[in-house]
């Protein structure tokens, strides 16, 4: 059964699919986290590989290509021992006219124990965690401009490893928030694990006044955005936006929103510099700033498997 | 009730563990009580450095009934496994399911030259065909009951029996 008011925990509190970080108490979160450490260190043995998942099939179904994110979902699961199918589902089904539930329908059939799922649609992986037999485990590795929160805890993943505490830390995110899942789940973790300052920073049309709603500081100018901040994360600027009179060029938002060295210097000087990728050198960040000393950026995609692969073993061990 | 002196069945583990090593043996305690033993065998054995903590959670068989138990993150091998002779310790001996676990564990960073196993107490009701070759105590308990090891802040050690259910 699915619990009426947060529909990815079990009637014991325990979280059975990951839709997103909204709503999800600290433990939940602390206990990820924790457990990602552990497969961190899985990647130095001999044997980088655990047989938690073993005889389970991990469906990715990805309605949106993200060939990364689909990758290191893949990589995760076959560490901890389970048999991956790949659908590139934008191809074939959806192309064909099925709807997503028949498609879950008929995938269920094959015995998935767990669907990995990518959407263009906001809500798309709640409708399916909505129709899955109880021992069906769901998660949302991106729904349109909603959740993505498996890049959410990794980035808290990143926070923890280079911060140690979350209750003194500034957090600045820059650059397009409105359409952005991460920055979305980026904020409802940050906020349930106690930073005291979070700041949304860039133009007035990719940074959504009602955030302040959120408690979230929003600073349209870039210098306030980042001074004193021990955590910057950059979003990628989506190119598509430019065509929709968002912003006037790539260029101008670089002058204005562009991470440079001379920027980074109004940060503290033990700032990290992360990023979810893929980066757009010389429009959101430069060159020098991504290759510098305060990114993290590469940090967070070897995390990015650990807290995959925490966040797959901890659902699959909870029992709807 | 039963009552055990967990502090005297020490005693014994510390004299069968002396007879058990090798030159090159090292210690390798179960997380967690077995690691608290571990701790004091090394200190009591006058071995220096730290001996191994190892934990079975990764590949315990009822993972799909219990899910991640805490202390995924005890395993600590401060030594390389290769070739190594490795005495395990643990406070109870059971059904073997933990052992099993902990075995395919330690494979998981090497080949050791060989394995051992000493515990305090051995309570029967094996499942699998796994033995010790030192318990300090051999007693039968009835399969509700749950026999696990406490420390003080002290570092004396104690027994407490749960009733399960």
């Amino acid at each position: 059964m699915l619990s009426r008011r947060n529909p990815q925990l079990n009637a014991h509190g325990e979280l059975i699919h990951l839709l997103t970080i909204e709503g999800l108490p600290k433990a939940v979160l602390t206990q990820i986290l924790d457990t990602a450490g552990t497969f961190l260190s899985v990647n130095d043995r001999d044997v980088k590989k655990v047989p938690l998942l073993r005889g389970k099939s991990v469906f990715n179904l990805f309605f949106e290509n993200s060939t990364r994110t689909r990758t290191t979902f893949e990589i995760a699961a076959k560490r901890l021992s389970a048999d991956v199918i790949n659908l590139d589902i934008a191809k074939s089904s959806t192309a064909k006219g099925e709807s997503l539930l028949d498609t879950i329908a008929n995938l269920s059939a094959m015995h998935a124990d767990m669907f990995i799922v990518r959407h263009a649609e906001s809500g798309a992986p709640y409708l399916i965690a909505q129709h899955v037999a109880p021992h069906v485990h769901v998660v949302n590795a991106g729904d349109g401009r909603h959740a993505h929160p498996t890049q959410g805890l990794l980035d808290m993943y990143t926070i923890r490893h280079f911060k140690k505490d979350f209750t003194q830390l500034t957090v600045a995110i820059v650059g397009d928030i409105v359409h952005s899942r991460v920055a979305r789940s980026d904020i409802h973790a940050l906020t349930t694990l106690g930073v005291p300052e979070i700041r949304a920073v860039g133009p007035k049309t990719l940074v959504p006044g009602d955030l302040a709603a959120m408690g979230v500081r929003v600073c349209h100018d870039m210098a306030e955005g980042i001074r004193g901040a021990d955590v910057i994360i950059m979003l990628r600027l989506q190119n598509e936006r430019m065509s929709g009179a968002m912003l006037p060029s790539a260029g101008e938002f670089f002058k204005s929103y562009g991470l440079t060295p001379e920027k980074l210097a109004l940060a503290r000087p033990d700032c990290i510099v992360m990023h979810p990728g893929p980066i757009n050198r010389g429009v959101e960040i430069d060159s020098a700033v991504a290759d510098g000393t305060h990114s993290v950026i590469l940090p967070q995609v070897t995390f990015g498997i650990a807290v995959r692969m925490a966040v797959m073993s901890t659902i699959a061990g909870n029992q709807a | 009730m039963l009552q055990l002196d967990a502090e005297s069945l020490y005693a014994e583990l510390h004299h069968g563990v002396a007879a058990l090593m090798r030159p090159d043996s090292v210690l390798v305690g179960i997380w967690s009580g077995g690691a608290w033993l571990a701790e004091r065998l090394q200190r009591d054995l006058g071995r220096t450095g730290a001996p191994g903590v190892i934990s079975s959670t990764l590949h315990r068989d009822d993972f799909s009934e219990r899910g991640l138990a805490s202390g995924t993150d005890a395993t600590s091998l401060p030594f390389s496994i290769d070739g190594a002779h490795i005495v395990l310790i643990d406070d109870v001996l059971y059904t073997g399911r933990t052992i099993r676990a902990v075995v395919n564990e330690l494979f998981d960073f090497g080949r050791p030259a060989s394995v051992t196993l000493a515990v305090l107490v051995d309570r029967g009701g094996r499942e699998l065909p796994i033995a010790a070759a030192f318990a300090a105590a051999k007693i039968v308990l009835p399969a509700a009951q749950k026999l696990s090891l406490a420390r003080d802040e002290a570092g004396r050690f104690s027994f407490a029996v749960k009733e399960s259910n």
